[in-house]
């Protein structure tokens, strides 16, 4: 498919009287990884939630595949089947077991038949090291495994686009390593990311465009290399001073 | 910032748009629900005895008769329910508590705790009611109250004391135990935990099932009447047996709907409240 995988345009949204997104543009083509940084409250996830349609934007334009998917007569439902999302707080079913978290989507909404879910689920589990907790529920789970559990349910669907919200927060840094590669081979096998993250190591590598939000406005956009080495804005300068470890 | 912001053309155009969306949806919701009102009005009201059920039901003139008597009864349905609801509500969360103590020294207390729910769960209402408001003053003990109604509230507290406890300790149980780890965490008693961390959020998320029992608590302030006290079923039973029509037995049926709605609404914004401050967003 030729065009641009998301086109976010001049997206402006507020809680009340709080304008948390003021005047977002972004756009993403196909096997982009584009890396939201910025400091805590500056609207990264709420972005993220709004690409999602699980927030109502209050101006602007979202268009997915080509076409408009912020207006009203959507069927939010097929766009967020095509949509994978993985949240800050997993949001794993508590009451399902980890192949049943897995497996409830693809099922449910794609149609897939149980042994066909269940075979795929297995097999990125087992993948992302989950192999011994296929039938736990997540609560058992430590918060890097239910972290990766989350990322194989929202890869269970075959997304085109992955939304990942601070996937690596919970995890040690040998797991960081892990999950970085795995990202980094699902950007290789032409999977499209938007993913939040406090780590500028994991930007730095995977990312294709770093976007830095301040105040729910995107400060600056660019490649890895440029916004690291050389950013424009002197916010942009001060927020990577605090967060990169000197040089 | 937020002063200066004009709506772009596109947005303007999707508010119409959604506007139109819920113009449509309001028109489909009105038109249904007349053609579903209007068409079971008109097949109740044509059976072939209608006329006679409404002569016997629904009859103005006796409706106006009996007003006054069953007003006068159905304060005393008030009154009941207004008194036993706070203390049934006491008793229970003090039941409910009782059941999740651990220490060792409380056990008599967990025991009696559920052996109250038990047997006051499996007593029919009705029963309890009749043994204690004919029972208790036949005792003819010093010092108690001799009022019926008063034993015929002490049942009804005793009997939904059973069943609202264990609405509470559902809610309690249904807390997930990392809130009571991180309330260990920070150094809170067990007591504590319960007063400020596990039963706020537990009677938050049980005020559906209350209601839903204060509800049945108040059509079953209705069963005094089976205990000879003078409340507004007794009333209207009462004018029917002389004047061989059953109006008013409707008057009172209406009566307990309107008395109801209210708590409904009310408990509905409750919780529409508390979802809008403490699930926003929900992440
Ligand atoms: N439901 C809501 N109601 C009101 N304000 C909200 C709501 N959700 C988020 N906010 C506000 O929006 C701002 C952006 O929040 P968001 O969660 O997007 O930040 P973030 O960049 O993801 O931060 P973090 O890095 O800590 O996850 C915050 O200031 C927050 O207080
Ligand atoms: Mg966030």
């Amino acid at each position: 498919m030729t065009g641009p995988v998301l086109e976010v345009d001049a997206v402006r949204k507020s809680y009340g009287e709080r304008l948390v997104l003021d005047d977002v543009s972004l756009r993403v083509d196909e096997g982009d990884v584009i890396c939201l940084i910025g400091s805590s409250g500056s609207g990264k996830s709420t972005l993220l939630r709004c690409l999602n349609l699980l927030e109502p934007i209050d101006d602007g334009e979202i268009r997915f595949e080509g076409s408009e998917i912020s207006d009203p007569r959507v069927d939010a439902r097929a766009v967020r089947s095509r949509i994978g999302m993985v949240f800050q707080a997993y949001n794993l079913f508590p009451h399902l077991s980890v192949l049943d978290n897995c497996t409830l989507a693809p099922r449910k909404v794609h149609g897939l038949s149980r042994t066909a879910a269940e075979a795929r689920a297995r097999d990125l589990l087992g993948q992302f090291g989950l192999g011994d907790h296929v039938d736990q529920h997540p609560d058992r789970l430590s918060g890097g495994q239910q972290q990766r559990a989350a990322l194989v349910r929202a890869l269970c669907t075959e997304p085109r686009l992955l939304l990942l919200d601070e996937i690596t927060a919970a995890l040690d840094p040998e797991l960081v390593g892990d999950v970085l590669d795995i990202v980094r081979s699902l950007a290789e096998t032409g999977t499209t990311m938007v993913l939040a993250t406090h780590e500028m190591s994991f930007a730095r590598d995977v990312a294709t465009q770093v976007c830095f939000l301040h105040e729910g406005r995107i400060l600056e956009q660019g490649p890895p290399a440029e916004i690291f080495t050389d950013p424009r804005e002197e916010r942009t300068r001060a927020f990577l001073r605090r967060v990169l470890p000197p040089a | 910032m937020a002063a200066t912001w004009t709506p772009s053309e596109r947005e303007l155009e999707r508010r119409r748009l959604r506007q139109r969306l819920r113009r449509r949806d309001l028109v489909v919701a009105t038109t249904v629900t007349l053609v579903v009102f209007v068409g079971l009005g008109l097949g109740i009201t044509s059976t072939p005895g209608w006329d006679a059920v409404q002569e016997l039901f629904f009859n103005g003139f006796h409706a106006r008769e009996s007003f006054d008597a069953v007003l006068e009864g159905f304060w005393v349905n008030v009154k009941l329910f207004m008194i036993c609801e706070p203390v049934i509500l006491a008793l229970a969360l003090a039941v409910a508590l009782a059941r999740q103590a651990r220490a060792a020294w409380l056990v008599p207390l967990r025991i009696v705790a559920v052996l109250y729910t038990d047997v006051f769960r499996g007593i029919p209402t009705i029963l309890l009611v009749i043994l204690l408001a004919f029972g208790m003053p036949a005792l003819g003990l010093q010092g108690i109250p001799i009022s019926a109604t008063f034993w015929a509230g002490v049942a009804l507290v005793l009997s939904y004391g059973a069943y609202v406890a264990e609405v509470f300790r559902s809610g309690i149980e249904s807390i997930h135990p990392s809130q009571l780890a991180s309330a260990d965490a920070l150094g809170l008693s067990r007591a504590q935990a319960m007063r400020h961390v596990v039963v706020p959020q537990a009677v938050r998320r049980v005020v559906p099932p209350l209601l839903n029992d204060f509800v049945s608590l108040q059509k079953d302030t209705a069963l005094v009447a089976s205990a000879g006290i003078l409340d507004a079923v007794f009333a209207a039973r009462n004018y029917g047996n002389f004047n061989f029509n059953y109006t008013p037995l409707v008057v009172v049926a209406c009566f307990f709907v309107v008395m109801t709605v209210p708590l409904a609404r009310l408990t509905d914004w409750l919780q529409r409240r508390y979802v809008e401050r403490e699930r926003a967003g929900a992440r």
